[in-house]
């Protein structure tokens, strides 16, 4: 893949510990470089997870809030609520957010609280040693999941995208992955428009993330980027879900 | 039997299983994640339910749905999980259900770390939820204790129909230790009846109702002092503790869990230079065993009282209204993951004896 | 009186914790008293493991080694990190094959395994750690290679029976290296 790294100011030079491959690392500078180009850094406070990406704090170089499992978009609407002005956004893993989170990510929505949620959805729990996730697809297997997750007793993935566009308070959602460099150039223009409109004060704005876990997939990274491709994009397919733009028009 | 080496966290699974559990609801979080593992795949063979919930806050209102419906059943977690449980923990206590819940802690507050600690003492011995309740709380300090405690403690659950705890460490939760499977399984057929469980009436009986609201302020302040009466019965018979050579002990160390081998490793380095140490080891937290730590500190023998924790002092609390006064009481603990070496525990105890 | 306290540390996916636990179970066969502990967490992606195992013939007082009577590095940050905790008159086995230097104390007895070279002669990589756990045993002298061969003969069975021959000249090979 032919993405030439090039540090943004939107990152610290701390070294991130993502795993060899894990997209984490991508989609971080694709928020980073958004945070850049739109001249936001200093007016940003963004908020951390529970997951892998919970040093997200020391990598981001804004104000960083960090929260409990799960509740990151409570905080944003805290943060928010206090600092209209400021742009507040949330990054949460597909446990964070699909699991123990949904109530808070849920009422965020409905209330279409002005914050920008980046949703990394990598169908497993990473951080915690590949646990099943709500996003786990079914067949997929994982340590809590040995024999493959089983519909009839742990249901289907949850799609968050497709949920959250049901309710009023979204402005803007879309999915999009980062498996190819054009997969890639798309996922930015997602994040940046997410944050244009929350500038405009436009409502609730998430993209989410297909990415991969080679770790607990047990995949190299570049049969991870494939497995993606072939399996979760089918259960997830990319798209714009609700775009608040479009229905004015 | 032979002796087989298990994980502290699979091998608590695996008493739950053979102690008549059939029911797990639970989510991951390290260093307890083992215990869900293991229970995806076994528990599901020996014909039980195990599900994992999407909340820790979920898990427990699981357990209260299952135990109300007359299950054996338990949750795991980790000190933010357990936090997160508490709510269900008081509304189970209110409501007087049975049911297991494994606290592998680690180091706090907040997110903390993953490292093994002891931070949650108050919160599972002075209740972490609302109201006046109590849990019994088992705290042992080894695998062949876990496993021998696992039965008892869902026994107990039944017998006073209210929540146990187990109160382990992240290092007995990832050690591997030998141990020996003494009891026979238990056969959830073979479990005694509960009349009072929401089974269906079969149109047979009065309707039953496991609730734990009393509106009326008087109804209310009659089933706390029933509850109360309850727990009354728990501490007389239900204090359980372990001594190693406290008789004539200069310095008693007084320590649950992971420190107690600690603290038998420093009364090993105090022997080493001429003064005779033991231990006092605690293996319910709650009832707590105050007048058999008093007897033990009441020796002429007895100079100090040296109190090990992995925490800045929780349990300390406990020793000092054991003592009552009668000895010094101090304290000597490393909080957030760390562990307090033998020889800094030993010198806690040399300071106090002013050497 | 035996009293064994150990410590194995390389790289996550170097076999650290198994050459721990294949310990363990033989001393356990063997009718000692053993305990196995651990690093864990997401430190181990792709970073430094531990575990400490204590072997006795008394009771384990405390599963936590800090100074271990044995160390087995598997890395140069291993040997780095534990060298200066060993007991004197301890015993350290290198991991030859990637720790770069030798160990500096002398009051302790050093042993050098070339484990992964061992393991490319013998055509299977997986088998670097067994070298390694043959030339503690061979060091060390209390726990037996019949029990370890025992104990492959029930892991390895049926179409993977041929693993235990090729785990047991690993053994050996490693071994080999404590009498050069
Ligand atoms: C209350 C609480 N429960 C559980 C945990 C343990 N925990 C940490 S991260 C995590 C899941 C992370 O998975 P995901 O959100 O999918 O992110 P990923 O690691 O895959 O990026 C869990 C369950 C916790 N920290 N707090
Ligand atoms: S465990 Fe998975 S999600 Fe976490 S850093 Fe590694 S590859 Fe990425």
């Amino acid at each position: 893949m032919a993405i030439v790294y090039q540090r943004s100011k939107g990152l610290t030079d701390v070294e991130t510990h993502y795993c060899p491959g894990c997209t984490h690392g991508i989609i971080h500078r694709l928020v980073a470089e958004t945070l850049e180009e739109l001249d936001i850094l200093g007016k940003t406070i963004g908020v951390a997870p529970v997951g892998c990406s919970v040093f997200a704090y020391d990598y981001f170089n804004c104000d960083m809030q960090e929260a409990a499992h799960g509740r990151a978009p409570a905080v944003a609407t805290g943060i928010k609520r206090v600092l209209p002005d400021k742009v507040v956004f949330t990054y949460q893993g597909d446990g964070d957010l699909a699991a123990i989170g949904t109530g808070e990510i849920t009422h965020a929505a409905m209330r279409g609280e002005n914050i920008t949620t980046i949703f990394v959805n990598n169908a497993i729990y990473g951080m915690t040693g590949g646990q099943m996730a709500p996003t786990t697809l079914v067949g997929q297997r994982a340590t809590t999941a040995p024999l493959g997750r089983e519909k009839s007793h742990a249901g289907s993935p949850i799609r968050i995208a497709e949920l959250l566009a049901t309710l009023d308070g979204a402005a803007y959602i879309e999915r999009v992955t980062v498996t190819s460099p054009a997969n890639v150039m798309r996922a930015k223009r997602a994040i940046r428009k997410a944050f244009e409109l929350q500038l405009e004060g436009r409502g609730f704005t998430m993209i989410e993330v297909l990415s991969t876990c080679p770790t607990n997939w047990g995949l190299t990274p570049v049969k991870a980027l494939e497995w993606l491709n072939e399996n979760m994009i089918p259960v997830f397919p990319l798209g714009v879900y609700k775009d608040i733009t479009k229905e004015e028009a | 039997m032979a002796k087989e080496l298990w994980k502290g966290n699979e091998a608590i699974a695996e008493a739950a299983i053979r102690a008549g559990c059939r029911c797990y609801f639970g989510y991951p979080i390290t260093p307890q994640s083992e215990i869900p593992e293991y229970m995806s795949l076994h528990m599901p063979k020996a014909g039980g339910v195990f599900l994992q919930s999407e909340s820790e806050i979920a898990a427990i209102n699981m357990v209260y749905g299952a135990s109300g419906a007359g299950a054996r059943v338990m949750t795991s977690s980790s000190s933010p999980g357990v936090s997160l449980k508490q709510e269900g923990i008081s509304y189970m206590c209110g409501a007087e259900l049975p049911g297991v819940i494994v606290n592998v802690m680690r180091g706090g507050p907040g997110l903390g770390t993953i490292q093994p600690a002891q931070g949650d003492y108050f919160q599972a011995t002075r209740g972490g939820g609302n109201g006046d309740y109590r849990l019994i709380v088992f705290a042992p300090a080894n695998i062949q204790e876990v496993v021998d405690l696992m039965q008892e403690a869902f026994e107990l659950a039944d017998q006073y129909r209210m929540p146990v705890m187990m109160l382990l460490d992240g290092m007995i939760g990832q050690m591997m230790e030998p141990i020996e499977w003494k009891k026979p399984p238990v056969s959830p057929d073979d479990l005694p009846a509960k009349p009072w469980a929401t089974t269906g009436t079969k149109e047979g009986r009065a309707p039953n109702i496991i609730n734990s609201l009393f509106i009326d302020p008087e109804a209310c302040n009659v089933h706390n002092q029933r509850l109360e009466e309850k727990y009354r019965r728990v501490i007389e018979n239900e204090q359980r503790y372990e001594t190693n050579d406290t008789d004539g002990a200069e310095v008693i160390f007084v320590a649950y869990g992971t420190p107690a081998r600690l603290a038998r490793a420093a009364a090993g380095l105090l022997e080493k230079e001429g003064i005779k140490a033991g231990v006092f080891r605690p293996v319910t937290v709650w009832p707590y065993p105050y007048e058999a730590l008093h007897e033990v500190a009441i020796q002429d023998s007895v100079k100090v009282v040296v109190t090990v924790e992995m925490s800045t002092g929780q349990m300390v609390d406990d020793v000092r209204i054991g003592v009552n006064g009668v000895k010094p009481v101090s304290f000597i603990g490393q909080a957030g993951g760390v562990i307090p070496t033998p020889r800094e525990v030993a010198n806690a105890a040399l300071k106090a004896l002013g050497r | 009186m035996a009293y064994h306290e150990i410590i194995v540390a390389g790289f996550g996916g170097q076999g650290v914790m198994s050459i721990g636990t294949t310990m363990a179970e033989t001393a356990m066969a063997q009718g000692l008293n053993v305990s196995w502990l651990p690093s864990y967490g997401p430190e181990m992606r792709g970073g430094t493991a531990n575990c400490n195992v204590v072997i006795a013939d008394t009771e384990i007082i405390s599963p936590i080694v800090l100074e271990p009577s044995e160390l087995i590095a598997m890395n140069q940050p291993s040997l780095d990190k534990f060298e200066p905790a060993v007991k004197p008159g301890g015993l350290i086995l290198v991991n030859e094959s990637i720790v770069e230097r030798k160990v500096q104390r002398d009051d302790v007895r050093a042993i050098y395994v070339p484990s992964l070279e061992i393991a490319s002669e013998l055509g299977n990589m997986r088998v670097a750690n067994m070298a390694m756990l043959g030339a503690y045993i061979e060091a060390t002298k209390y726990l037996t290679f019949e029990t370890v061969v025992d104990m492959l003969r029930n892991i390895f069975t049926g179409k993977k029976a041929h693993l235990v021959e090729l785990n047991e000249v690993a053994l050996q090979r490693g071994a080999d290296c404590v009498r050069r």
